[in-house]
């Protein structure tokens, strides 16, 4: 009930989010609340945009690091990079970027392989307050061994702190990351095409959906790419229960890799 | 405890010792076991998780890593990957969460035991096993309360006692049963699926 209010109040689509972890997220916020019955939390939802703001902000906590599953963008670079040579120029999107920390992961092995003057980044998710930090750049020095290590795992070619400097207890990402990425509002449960892609990267999203909701995305994103184009998910993720399944083949199984052969 | 009485899952949380534990218990159920065991197990995150095919090589049942969205068999093992929390939907399907470590771990045995005992109330049999924290004392009081059967290794008989000692302090917990009763003590249980 409290997800069918948010969503003919707000427009955000919660109804098909795997239910377990949802109904974990939803009671936590009420332990906080101080409510007593999980009923109240309906009109304090509706009425309290601060209230909204939390709600909103629970149900997408995201865990982030840069080049996270390190393998994974050493695959990008030895499989994927070398495959979209042949273009002049591509387009990237990467949906549910959170709070960007992968996004200028790409961003510095694009760099690396020397591509990244051809390449559009757009990173998108549907939480703003999330956007907003993607496009600071600006993150806790207490990461940064462990981002530095997987650096090194992903073949970092220089050193991590070419491509930032750190202040006091923060890290800033350099301006030159940001030069070709476009972060913008898009909520992959609601809205549609918006772009034919060359490379898309959603990662650890989809886990958080329903196989109703997964397929609506995948549907989404075989349709937002081009002829060759390739689909990257998270290591856990799968393509098998989708109805775009045949419309793929399987570039690398480990890492998750899809290319688009329709 | 009743063996008239239906139960149509089992989940195991193990941390520190666990390995051992594992390779005791499974190999006592036989080929023809039906309930569905679906297990936490304390990880290190690494490139290659080979217990599952350990375990599955020791075993007459499958034993395997828990798959996204993989719909629960009846006589199947499933292990928790490293780093992801295991949850289980109504429709006795697996998920898998990426949510921040609870007690300091992911996959945390809360979790898991939480959501079974949401899905499967009374018909759901939940057992610790050793360890070092306290994951899992909240997510077998929630399955006692929810009429589950609880059983806890016997503390004397654990690698590490922590894990088991903090469940029995939460809960009055049905069985406490040394390491090498449990397989024997499960092999009694037949649901009627």
């Amino acid at each position: 009930m409290l997800l069918e209010a948010v969503y003919h109040r707000y427009g955000y689509d919660f109804r098909h989010y795997a239910r377990a972890s949802l109904t974990r997220r939803i009671n936590h916020l009420f332990q906080r609340s101080g409510l007593k019955h999980l009923s109240e939390m309906i009109p304090k939802v509706l009425h309290e945009e601060l209230f909204f703001d939390q709600f909103l902000n629970h149900m997408s906590i995201t865990v982030t690091e840069m080049f996270r599953d390190p393998y994974f963008f050493a695959a990008i670079r030895e499989k994927v990079i070398p495959a979209l040579r042949t273009y002049p120029f591509i387009k990237i999107w990467h949906a549910g970027c959170s709070t960007g920390e992968e996004v200028y992961s790409m961003a510095i092995a694009l760099k690396e392989e020397e591509f990244y003057d051809r390449s559009q980044i757009y990173a998108t998710d549907y939480n703003k307050k999330s956007l907003f930090i993607a496009q600071e750049g600006i993150y806790s020095i207490s990461y940064m061994q462990q981002y530095i290590d997987n650096y090194n795992k992903a073949g970092g070619k220089c050193s991590l702190s070419d491509y930032c400097f750190a202040k006091y207890k923060s890290v800033k990402m350099s301006d030159s990351l940001k030069e070709n990425i476009t972060f913008a509002h898009h909520n992959l449960t609601t809205d549609g095409v918006f772009g034919e892609m060359n490379l898309i990267i959603c990662r650890n999203t989809l886990i958080y959906f329903d196989r109703t909701l997964q397929d609506r995305v995948l549907n989404l994103f075989a349709d937002s790419l081009c002829y060759g184009g390739f689909l990257c998910l998270g290591t856990k993720e799968t393509l098998d229960f989708s109805t775009v399944k045949n419309q793929f083949e399987t570039l690398s199984k480990r890492e998750k890799i899809f290319k688009k052969i329709t | 405890m009743s063996l008239e009485h239906s139960y149509r899952a089992i989940v195991i949380g193990v941390s520190a010792g666990g390995l051992e534990a594992l390779s005791l218990i499974l190999p006592e159920l036989p080929e023809s076991f039906a309930l569905p065991i679906i297990v936490v197990q304390h990880l290190c995150e690494g490139r290659e998780n080979n217990i599952p095919k350990y375990l599955n090589s020791k075993s007459s049942i499958l034993v395997k890593e828990a798959d996204e969205k993989e719909v629960i068999q009846p006589g199947t093992v499933y292990l928790a990957p490293a780093g992801y929390h295991l949850l289980i939907e109504t429709d006795r399907s697996l998920s898998l969460s990426l949510d921040p470590r609870v007690n300091y771990a992911r996959p945390s045995i809360d979790i898991l035991f939480e959501s079974a005992a949401d899905v499967y109330e009374e018909e759901l049999i939940g057992i610790i096993l050793t360890g070092a924290n306290n994951d899992g004392s909240h997510g077998l009081r929630k399955i006692k309360q929810l009429g589950g059967l609880t059983i806890v290794q016997d503390p004397v008989t654990a690698a590490s006692d922590c894990m088991p000692l903090m469940a029995i302090q939460a809960t009055e917990v049905d069985h406490i049963l040394a390491l090498e009763e449990i397989g024997p003590f499960l092999r009694r249980f037949h649901s009627t699926l």
